[in-house]
């Protein structure tokens, strides 16, 4: 075993670095560009049961340290995704994907869940709960310890490969939401999602995005994704992705010593498309420097 | 798609609020007319998608307006400073299809891609009509360079102090062509695609994330679904084009 393997719920990985959800869309841009295979893992596009244009432009801006975007889960929907996107796939990354999956209701996280836990090339489903509930007046699950444990429930119900439940940050104790996860039978968590943010363009005096809000990430949200880390891995005992502006080789390290099992990368990738490339080249040369000789003795390290 | 570093040679306005940035590096991922840049820029979060007016032998020539912090920052730049950009991004514009006489409507700085396009169609011997449109006469570019490929250029002004008065459409009313290449602003690209009578291709502009088809941030609609302006674009064939509103 080398020294960046880390093991995540049960399916190893070569190295912790996981690009995430949004920023790698179905992997084949990037596998143009570089030889994905050398990626821990990464997560698709989130996927939804209907295919989904998202919001109307502009969709990203940006600030100091950072952008924001409201695609608004744009994505071809599960049977496209099945059909076209896994085949195509297939042929340029060899290793488990983490599905990422979004709906409206329990009953689309399960029916989407469903059909993806029969995906052989499928390692992880990851829920993302910081969609809206249809049926709850439009209030993120993610928000809810108990609508959060209600998607949780329905999509443990439909498969047997783990699942990680992505947490939103736009809460007051994202631990009370973190543990319903856990007793609804998350296999793990990964946090944090984006964080709520608005841009107002000066020119037209209106807000910047046609959504209005948008999700913050980039280098801004980093101290922010650690501190929930670090909090949530003292209240669970299940694993942790760490995310949310992870730039660096140092901030993969940062990101594991407040309690991640595995990283994922998100806006580095739109900034630079040869970021995870290049972060999984730099970090021996970084564990070396701070005396760190396997990535997966500093799992957590921080805590006391 | 490439990433290098490129040093400024040259950086001089060419007219009002516009600057010619001419560059040196790697210019061999430019494959096709049309195609854009992405620079990283101090201090700025995203990088800046602008579109190549010219490549040839490690010189790349970018003519750029500022509109905002990114290009104002830009503007700002001597020769010898060094810039990281990926290159050879979006698909540009197609050599095949256009036969007899293609018209180029460029408007505003949308001219810019314009002209490594006629620089290309006169290299396979057709010369094309340029059709530029600005709003007065401080505005009006490479009008010269134009002519000097080759290019049947008219000039249009919304104010009439150079040229035709009125806009690029009212320029092209009274001309005989056979294919449009457009690229412009939004309402100046309908106009056109509303006004010809031909097929076309057309360059869009629009706010981008990433610039190599990664974070869907630059999404349009079009005939055959969703396609994203940086990487299936930025240029669309006329019938692939649905308008918003």
């Amino acid at each position: 075993m080398g020294r960046l393997n880390v093991d995540l719920c049960g399916v190893g990985l070569d190295n912790p670095v996981i690009p995430a959800s949004g920023t790698f869309g179905y992997g084949h841009e990037f596998a143009e560009y570089y030889d994905i295979d050398c990626l821990g893992a990464f997560s698709f596009k989130g996927t939804t049961k209907e295919p989904r244009f998202g919001n109307p432009q502009p969709r990203i801006a940006e600030c100091a340290g950072g952008m924001l975007n409201a695609v608004g889960l744009q994505n071809p929907g599960v049977d496209r995704v099945i059909a076209e996107e896994l085949p195509r796939l297939a042929k340029v990354f060899h290793k488990p994907v983490m599905a990422n999956v979004s709906g409206f209701s329990p009953e689309e996280y399960a029916y989407v869940c469903e059909r993806l836990d029969k995906q052989p090339q499928v390692g992880w489903l990851e829920v993302n709960i910081s969609c809206p509930n249809v049926h709850g007046g439009g209030m993120s699950f993610g928000t809810d310890p108990e609508a959060a444990a209600q998607v949780v429930r329905a999509v443990k119900a439909v498969t047997a490969k783990p699942v990680i439940v992505k947490l939103t940050p736009n809460v007051t104790d994202v631990v009370s939401v973190a543990l319903a996860c856990e007793a609804a039978g998350a296999d793990g968590l990964s946090l944090i999602n984006t964080l709520q943010a608005m841009r107002i363009d000066l020119g037209t005096k209106k807000p910047l995005l046609a959504n209005v809000t948008g999700g913050l990430s980039g280098p801004a949200v980093f101290p922010v994704a650690v501190r929930m880390v670090y909090q949530v891995h003292e209240a669970v005992h299940i694993p942790l992705v760490g995310v949310g502006g992870v730039s660096s080789a140092e901030d993969v390290i940062e990101m594991m010593l407040a309690g991640a099992a595995a990283v994922e990368i998100g806006a580095a990738n739109l900034t630079d498309p040869y970021a995870c490339r290049d972060i999984i080249r730099d970090l021996p040369a970084v564990m070396d420097r701070y005396g760190i000789q396997n990535l997966r003795d500093i799992i957590g390290g921080a805590h006391g | 798609m490439e990433k290098g570093v490129f040093t400024i040679t040259e950086n001089v306005p060419v007219a009002a609020g516009v600057y010619r940035m001419v560059l040196a590096g790697d210019t061999s991922a430019v494959t096709a007319p049309g195609q854009f840049v992405d620079i990283r820029l101090p201090d700025l979060y995203l990088r800046r998608p602008i579109s190549v007016c010219d490549a040839a032998d490690g010189r790349l020539t970018l003519v750029y307006k500022t509109v905002g912090r990114g290009t104002e920052r830009m503007a700002d730049m001597g020769p010898g400073r060094e810039l990281e950009l990926l290159t050879g991004l979006g698909n540009g514009f197609s050599l095949d299809g256009c036969s007899g006489r293609p018209l180029l409507a460029g408007g505003g700085v949308g001219a810019a891609p314009l002209y490594l396009l006629a620089k290309r169609l006169v290299q396979r011997g057709v010369r094309p009509l340029a059709v530029l449109g600005f709003n007065g006469a401080s505005d009006v570019f490479y009008a010269d360079e134009f002519a000097a490929l080759g290019a049947d250029v008219t000039i249009a002004t919304a104010d009439g102090s150079r040229g035709v008065k009125g806009f690029v459409t009212d320029a092209m009313a009274g001309l005989s062509y056979s294919y449009v290449y457009a690229c412009g602003p939004e309402p100046m690209l309908r106009a056109v695609w509303e006004s010809s009578a031909t097929d076309g291709q057309f360059s869009f502009e629009a706010r981008m994330g990433c610039g190599f088809g990664a974070c869907m941030g630059c999404t349009r609609q079009t005939v055959n679904g969703p396609r994203r302006v940086c990487k299936d674009g930025p240029v669309f064939l006329k019938g692939e084009i649905v308008w918003d509103g």
